[in-house]
C-alpha cells in the first residue's frame, strides 16, 4: 500500500448521508442539465398536438370563465371594483403556478424511476427543472391576464396597480419554493406508499377552496366567521389575496400573514429536501 | 511493487426486501424505526439468507450481496461475471450510486459514468441531437463538453441521417448506438459497462469493442465490464472477478476467473465416470471424458483448442470385429456426424481399452453438443445403444481484439485446404 490509498479519496459511497446536505456545488456541475430537463419540458408539452403552446392559455382562460359564471353570477360572489373575471383570471394564474409545481415534482421518484435506476445525477435536479419550467409557463399565462388587464383598464375599470408590485416576484418565489418543499415531501412517501398520490390529486382540489382563489379572504371571514381561521391559517390564501392586492388593488396585505407564510414555507421546504435526501439513496429498491 | 488503486470496495452488502410492500411492510418500517430511536439495530438486518434463486426461503429479506471486497487498479479491465442473479447488477448499480449499499463502503479516486442498459433517460419525442445533448448531460457531462464532440459522436453512432429526427423513429439498434456513441465519448476515469453488447448488428459490436479498448488501454482509464459473453470478456478484461449467490467466489486473471466460472456450470461437465450402469456381458464401460489436450477433463474446452475424446472401457472377450462408434448431435438432437475407429482399421482386444480420439484443432464451434454411443458388432448389428450418454459444451475462446464476438453459424468449422492463385 502507498500513502496515497489512505488519504486523497475522491468520493465515497457509503449507506447513510447527511441529512441537510443540499449539495449546490453538484447541482452546478450539473446545471446544464437542468437547462436541459426545462427545455425538454417546454418542448414535448407541445409536439405533436395542433394548438401547441395555446394550450398554455386555454386552460386559465376558460376556468376563469366557469367561476365567473358559477361565483360570481349564480352565487354572487361581490369582487368589488375589479371585473370579476380578471379578479378570477389573477387567483387562477398564481393558483395554477402552485399547483402544476405540486404535481410535477409529487411524484419525481415514480415518474423518473426508469431513468433514476440506471444513472446518477443529483436528484433534485428534476424537481427543480419542474419548477423551472412552470415559471415560464406561468410566465406565459401571467401575459394573458396583462392583456386581459390592459383590456379592462381601456374599458374604464378601476384597477389600482400599487408599489407593491415590485414584491411580486418574490411572492411567485415563495409559492414556487412551497410546491417544490411539498412536492419532495409527497414524491419521497409515494415511493413506498402509492397512497400519497390518490391523497394529492383530491386534496389540491379541496385546497383550493381553501386558498382564496375565487373569493376575498375578507369575505369567507365575514360570511363564516367559525371556520374562517381554516383559510386564515393557509399559506397559500395569503399569496393570493396579497397577489391580487399588488395586481388590482384589492383586498389587503397582512404583513404577519406573509411572514407567517415564508416561515411555512422553509420549513415545508427544509423538511421535503431532508426526506428527499433520504429517499434517494435507496427509492429504487422498494418504488 | 507501488499499486494505484482508483477504486476500492470494503465489505459491500445489499439486503433486499422480498414480496410485495403492504401493509406487513408498514407493520416492519414502525418496527424499524421504534428500534432506531430507541437507539437499537435494525431487527431485520440480521434474519438475510443467501441470495439462492431456485430455492424457496423461509425468511422475507435476502442479501444480493453479501461482504464483497475487491480493488480496481488504474487503466485495469476488470470483467465481472457470474450467472443471472448472482449480484452483478446490484454491484454495478450501488458503484454507479443508483442505490446505497446496506452495509459497507466504495472509495474512488475518479469520477465512475455508467453505461446501464444504454438509451435510458432518451426522449422519443425529441430528435437524436437533443437527445445526444440530453443523454450528455445525464452522463454528467457539461453542454461545452458536448459540443466540442458533437461531430465525432454522430459519426461514431452512424444515424447521421437520422440526426434530426425524433427518436421515437429510431430503430432499437440505432438507439443503441446512439446513447453507446454518447457514452464513449464520455471521460470519466472508470467507465462501468452492463452488457451492451447484447444489441447491436456485427460491425457495431466491433465498434464498441474497440472503443472500449482504446477507451482502457489507449487512454489509461478504467473499465468495469459485465457480460455473458466470454469472448468479448476473455479478449477485453485483464482481471476478472466471479460472483455467486451475492459473494465473491474468486478473483484473479481474467483466464482463471472465466475457467472458473465456466466450471460451476454443471452443464460442462466433460467427464463421466461409470459405476455398474454399463456392466454388459461383453463390455463393461467406465468412463468417457473430453478435455483440451495437455490439461485435464476439469479444463473447459474452447472453440479454439485441440480436443480430445477418451473412452476407457473393459471387453470381457475377444470379440472379433466389434467396435465403438460415436455420434455427435447437436442440442436440437440432430446428428451432425458419425465417427469411429474402424476407419482407421484399430480393433478392441481383451483386457482395458483406452480409446482416444482428436478432433482438429478449432474444430467444433460454441454450443452444447451431446454423444451418443454405439457397440457395433460386424459393422452391421448394435449390441449396445446408448443415446445422448454425456453432453459438453464448446466456449468461446479469446479472439483477437476488434474482432466480431458473437457465434458463427454451424456447428463445426472443419479445416479445409485452401489455395489461391492470383494471377
Amino acid at each position: 500500500m502507498d500513502s496515497k490509498s489512505t488519504n486523497d479519496w475522491l468520493f465515497e459511497i457509503t449507506p447513510k448521508n447527511n441529512f441537510f446536505s443540499l449539495n449546490l456545488r453538484e447541482i452546478w456541475q450539473y446545471r446544464d442539465l437542468l437547462l436541459l430537463f426545462v427545455k425538454r419540458d417546454i418542448i414535448t408539452v407541445y409536439k405533436q398536438t395542433v394548438l401547441g403552446p395555446l394550450w398554455y392559455l386555454i386552460q386559465p382562460l376558460f376556468t376563469s370563465i366557469t367561476f365567473t359564471i358559477i361565483f360570481n353570477n349564480v352565487a354572487g360572489i361581490n369582487t368589488g371594483t375589479v371585473p370579476p373575471f380578471l379578479f378570477n383570471l389573477a387567483g387562477i394564474t398564481v393558483w395554477n403556478y402552485f399547483t402544476s409545481c405540486l404535481n410535477g415534482t409529487s411524484d419525481t421518484f415514480k415518474a423518473n424511476a426508469n431513468i433514476f435506476g440506471k444513472v446518477y445525477f443529483p436528484r433534485i435536479i428534476t424537481p427543480l427543472s419542474v419548477v423551472i419550467s412552470n415559471l415560464i409557463k406561468f410566465g406565459i399565462q401571467f401575459f394573458i391576464f396583462l392583456f386581459f388587464y390592459v383590456f379592462y383598464y381601456f374599458q374604464g375599470a378601476t384597477l389600482n396597480l400599487n408599489g407593491w408590485i415590485v414584491l411580486f416576484p418574490i411572492l411567485i418565489l415563495i409559492m414556487g419554493v412551497l410546491g417544490l418543499g411539498l412536492g419532495m415531501l409527497i414524491s419521497s412517501m409515494v415511493t413506498k406508499y402509492r397512497d400519497f398520490s390518490n391523497l394529492v390529486s383530491f386534496g389540491i382540489q379541496l385546497l383550493m377552496y381553501l386558498s382564496a382563489v375565487m373569493y376575498p379572504m375578507e369575505l369567507i371571514k365575514e360570511k363564516i366567521p367559525k371556520f374562517g381561521w381554516i383559510v386564515a391559517y393557509n399559506p397559500l390564501a395569503y399569496i393570493i389575496e396579497t397577489s391580487r392586492f399588488m395586481l388590482l388593488g384589492v383586498g389587503s396585505v397582512s404583513i404577519l400573514g406573509l411572514l407567517y407564510t415564508s416561515i411555512v414555507t422553509l420549513a415545508v421546504f427544509f423538511v421535503g429536501l431532508l426526506i428527499f435526501n433520504k429517499t434517494e439513496k435507496n427509492f429504487i429498491d422498494t418504488v | 511493487m507501488e499499486k494505484d488503486i482508483i477504486l476500492k470496495a470494503t465489505n459491500i452488502s445489499k439486503q433486499y426486501r422480498l414480496g410485495q410492500v403492504g401493509t406487513g411492510t408498514l407493520s416492519h418500517d414502525i418496527n424499524r424505526w421504534w428500534h432506531k430511536i430507541r437507539g437499537k439495530e435494525d431487527p431485520y438486518l440480521k434474519i438475510g439468507e443467501v441470495n439462492d434463486r431456485s430455492t424457496k426461503g423461509t425468511s422475507d429479506y435476502v442479501w444480493a450481496l453479501q461482504d464483497i471486497n475487491f480493488e480496481v487498479e488504474r487503466g485495469e479491465v476488470l470483467g465481472i461475471i457470474g450467472k443471472n442473479g448472482a449480484g452483478k447488477s446490484t454491484l454495478l448499480k450501488i458503484l454507479s450510486k443508483v442505490t446505497a449499499p446496506t452495509t459497507g463502503s466504495i472509495k474512488s479516486r475518479g469520477r465512475i459514468a455508467s453505461l446501464l442498459e444504454v438509451g435510458t433517460g432518451f426522449n422519443g419525442e425529441m430528435t437524436g441531437r437533443e437527445n445526444i445533448y440530453l443523454n450528455g448531460a445525464i452522463l454528467g457531462m457539461t453542454k461545452k463538453e458536448i459540443s466540442s464532440k458533437l461531430d465525432e459522436i454522430i459519426e461514431f453512432s452512424g444515424c447521421e441521417r437520422y440526426i434530426d429526427t425524433p427518436v421515437k423513429r429510431y430503430s432499437s439498434g440505432m438507439t443503441v448506438r446512439l446513447a453507446f456513441a454518447v457514452a464513449a465519448f464520455l471521460e470519466p476515469e472508470i467507465l462501468v459497462v452492463d452488457e451492451v453488447l447484447a444489441v447491436g448488428d456485427a460491425e457495431f459490436q466491433k465498434k464498441a469493442i474497440g472503443k472500449m479498448q482504446d477507451i482502457s488501454r489507449g487512454e489509461g482509464r478504467t473499465v468495469l465490464f459485465v457480460s455473458h459473453n466470454m469472448a468479448a470478456v476473455k479478449s477485453l478484461c485483464t482481471k476478472g472477478l466471479v460472483l455467486i449467490n451475492g459473494t465473491v467466489a474468486m478473483g484473479g486473471t481474467v483466464e482463471k476467473a472465466v475457467n472458473y466460472y465456466l466450471s460451476q456450470d454443471s452443464e460442462s461437465m466433460n467427464r463421466k465416470v461409470f459405476s455398474k450402469e454399463y456392466d454388459k456381458k461383453e463390455f463393461i464401460l467406465h468412463e468417457i471424458s473430453l478435455n483440451p489436450i495437455g490439461k485435464s477433463s476439469e479444463e473447459p474446452l474452447d472453440e479454439f483448442q485441440e480436443i480430445e475424446i477418451n473412452v476407457l472401457l473393459t471387453l470381457k472377450d475377444d470379440i472379433k470385429k466389434l467396435h465403438l462408434t460415436l455420434v455427435l448431435n447437436n442440442d436440437f438432437g440432430e446428428a451432425l456426424f458419425t465417427f469411429s475407429h474402424s476407419n482407421n482399421d484399430l480393433r478392441l482386444s481383451k483386457g482395458v481399452n483406452k480409446i482416444k480420439c482428436k478432433f482438429p484443432k478449432g474444430f467444433l464451434n460454441i454450443g452444447t453438443y451431446f454423444l451418443s454411443l454405439y457397440m457395433i458388432e460386424n459393422a452391421k448389428s448394435s449390441l449396445f445403444v446408448e443415446k445422448d450418454i454425456m453432453s459438453f459444451a464448446i466456449q468461446e475462446g479469446e479472439r483477437p481484439l476488434g474482432s466480431w464476438m458473437g457465434k458463427e453459424p454451424g456447428f463445426i468449422k472443419p479445416n479445409f485446404d485452401w489455395s489461391i492463385e492470383v494471377n
